[in-house]
């Protein structure tokens, strides 16, 4: 177990990488606390699994410097970091036993051959393989092989991190919902630290205490699941985080005054007038689409060009001036025909460039 | 599934391959079949001769002489090149400029034919003008393949492996390149040594191509005949003269067409029952005994 350090990490794979667009993971300071479960997310070809293969060993950073707690790694192999790691398609060793194959990294590690029998049984029955121990891994189903993948990062109950790489992209749905769910009782009972890559919105928020987002190789987010939600720091986690995203709309700022497709707000916060690329983020949770009566007087036109019903909610698809909103209904909400559009002002978010803008006062 | 609706029309797809077939494997062999259950004494008069010519064959001390010729050099052969192809392949780059030198390199000696490959080594051996022959005997070495027979059978041993271990090294080498780098991820996370990242990562994975190249190598190196032909013609004595060699001799030079058939078909089926034999062994190991493989 251990905290781990980045320091100015960083990452090319060309060898004299000339400006910043060449760096596939561009520079991160970060503490990974002792314990706790991340989660990495981001689409795909965002540098997730370089910073992931970069913690694990498996790759040596062009930059920075990692530490595990107070020694630096950053030349270490994966053996001498003790580190597990599960990757995105399961690896299994086809000519082994299931037992085997979970005994083998304690096998290579010269542990005690009574322990390993304890724990790879121990083992063997959280992952409910036991009736399968003594048959050849060859030919199980994707999921049973990828518990095996599981298991024998687990089976290490000393290592300082696991680490996890897309683990549940060939699981089937129900079973993804489960193996999930044996990772946090794992989690909870071995208390080791967790780093969990996905692209998936839902595994990170259930799987993690704390999501870091990425995006083109660099950290826009980190934070719980709860302030990615509340406050996107960049346009993208708005996008990213949330069904649908959130809605970015053009606009400005200035006092109390906030403006978004072509319409003024007056909120509490107080911002300063902002240069450059101005924009306003809302939720479609905090939309309300009503007709005029409902809105008395605050809301504003909206034209609806679609409704879907998602089971418990109906999200509805629309333009307000010309630009295309998203807002999220019950289920039971009658859309009228001219709706308007009310919009919690207390939740809206200002980017500049990209970037969240606090209030000044 | 029971109620698909028969139509017998597909046969006429099957009937060009048949026909082909027909004329190119089934009759010819059928004629061999023929003679082989039949005696002649010339003016295409023919008796049948029943087993007769397969009991002979197989009592015949020059058949059992050949075919344990035909054995051990086949055995030789397989382990020299299997090993030697799955060390080479491994000791070559995966990826960089050299991928493809190393590849043309090896493909080099597949391409030339077996009666030039023969010749290539009958010249270089030869003690008076040829290159390695010459520099042996230099060293002070005996060495002469046409009047020893162990330098006869080293001669043809080490142009069969310069010849066809680069088949067993390309097959591997595809059988290799195929493997995830995420397996030698995980191996290395696994703290796996580099025997056993080869006994269980590369070794596995290479099963199948390894099979095909046991299989074609043993059963070329079983029908061997151009190289000993060429060098030799069989000899010294008859210490080269293997199956396929006898077999000729036997149907072209004493015109013992009926021995000579009978001969041929059970040639045919050793070189069939062992290759079913590897087959059946090499797709076994490792796969539970009482569960077939699913994937």
């Amino acid at each position: 177990m251990a905290q781990i350090t980045l320091d100015k990490l960083a990452h090319s794979y060309m060898a004299n990488p000339k400006n910043d667009n060449d760096f596939a993971l561009k520079q991160i300071d970060y503490v990974w606390e002792d314990g706790g479960a991340y989660a990495l997310l981001g689409p795909s070809g965002c540098g997730k699994t370089t910073l992931l293969n970069i913690i694990s060993g498996l790759l040596v950073p062009s930059k920075g410097h990692i530490r595990f707690d107070t020694t630096d790694v950053t030349e270490m192999s994966p053996e001498q970091r003790n580190i597990a790691q599960v990757f995105q398609f399961p690896v299994i060793y086809d000519t082994m036993t299931v037992e085997e194959n979970l005994a083998f990294p304690l096998v290579n590690r010269g542990v005690d051959k009574a322990e390993i029998r304890m724990r790879v049984g121990d083992m063997l029955e959280t992952l409910e393989l036991t009736d399968k121990a003594s048959r050849r891994a060859r030919g199980l189903t994707a999921d049973e092989k990828q518990k095996i993948s599981l298991g024998r990062g687990l089976v290490r109950y000393d290592v300082n991190a696991i680490l996890f790489d897309e683990p549940l992209t060939v699981i089937d749905p129900h079973m993804k919902w489960q193996l999930r769910t044996k990772l946090k009782e794992l989690h909870e009972q071995f208390g080791h630290t967790m780093i969990y890559v996905t692209h998936d919105q839902t595994e990170a928020l259930t799987f993690a205490d704390k999501v870091v987002v990425m995006y083109e190789g660099e950290v826009v987010q980190i934070g719980t699941p709860e302030e990615l939600f509340d406050e996107p720091a960049h346009t993208f986690v708005g996008y990213f985080i949330g069904s649908p995203g959130m809605n970015i709309l053009p606009g400005s700022v200035d006092g109390h005054q906030i403006r978004l497709a072509d319409h003024g707000f007056k909120v509490d916060k107080h911002y300063d007038a902002l240069a450059g690329l101005t924009e306003i983020g809302i939720r479609p949770e905090f939309i309300r689409v009503t007709d005029a009566a409902g809105a008395a007087g605050k809301g504003v036109p909206m034209q609806v060009s679609s409704v879907e019903n998602i089971g418990r909610h109906q999200i509805v698809r629309g333009k307000i001036n010309g630009y295309s909103v998203d807002a999220v209904v019950d289920e039971d909400a009658r859309i009228p025909a001219e709706a308007y559009a009310v919009i919690d002002t207390s939740r809206l978010t200002v980017y500049q460039d990209s970037h969240l803008v606090r209030a000044s006062r | 599934m029971d109620n698909k609706p028969l139509n017998n029309k597909a046969w006429f797809f099957v009937l060009p391959v048949f026909f082909l077939v027909a004329i190119s494997a089934i009759i010819p062999l059928m004629t061999v079949v023929n003679y082989s259950f039949q005696d002649t004494f010339g003016n295409n008069q023919f008796f049948w001769a029943g087993t007769e010519w397969y009991e002979e064959v197989l009592s015949s001390s020059r058949f059992h002489d050949a075919l344990v010729r035909n054995l051990i050099f086949s055995g030789i052969i397989l382990a020299i090149e299997i090993p030697l192809g799955i060390a080479i392949a491994l000791s070559m780059p995966r990826k960089g400029i050299w991928v493809p030198v190393c590849l043309i390199l090896m493909a080099l000696p597949l391409l030339i034919p077996w009666n030039v490959v023969g010749t290539i080594w009958q010249v270089f051996g030869r003690a008076d003008i040829g290159l390695l022959g010459r520099t042996l005997s230099e060293l002070g070495f005996d060495y002469n393949y046409a009047t020893n027979w162990l330098d006869a059978w080293i001669t043809i041993i080490v142009m069969d492996v310069w010849h066809w271990t680069s088949l067993v090294v390309l097959l591997c080498y595809s059988g290799l390149v195929a493997i995830p780098e995420a397996y030698y991820q995980a191996a290395r996370i696994d703290g796996a040594s580099k025997w056993k990242v080869f006994r269980y990562i590369q070794l596995p994975k290479m099963q199948r191509v390894l099979l095909i190249a046991v299989l074609l190598r043993f059963m070329d190196s079983f029908m061997i005949y151009t190289e000993p032909f060429v060098l030799t013609g069989g000899g010294p004595g008859n210490s080269t003269t293997f199956l396929s060699i006898d077999l000729v001799k036997m149907a072209i030079g004493q015109f013992d067409l009926g021995p000579a058939a009978a001969m041929s078909i059970i040639y045919f089926l050793i070189i069939l029952l062992m290759s079913w034999v590897f087959y059946t062994l090499m797709t076994n190991f490792g796969v539970d005994a009482p569960e077939k493989e699913v994937d």
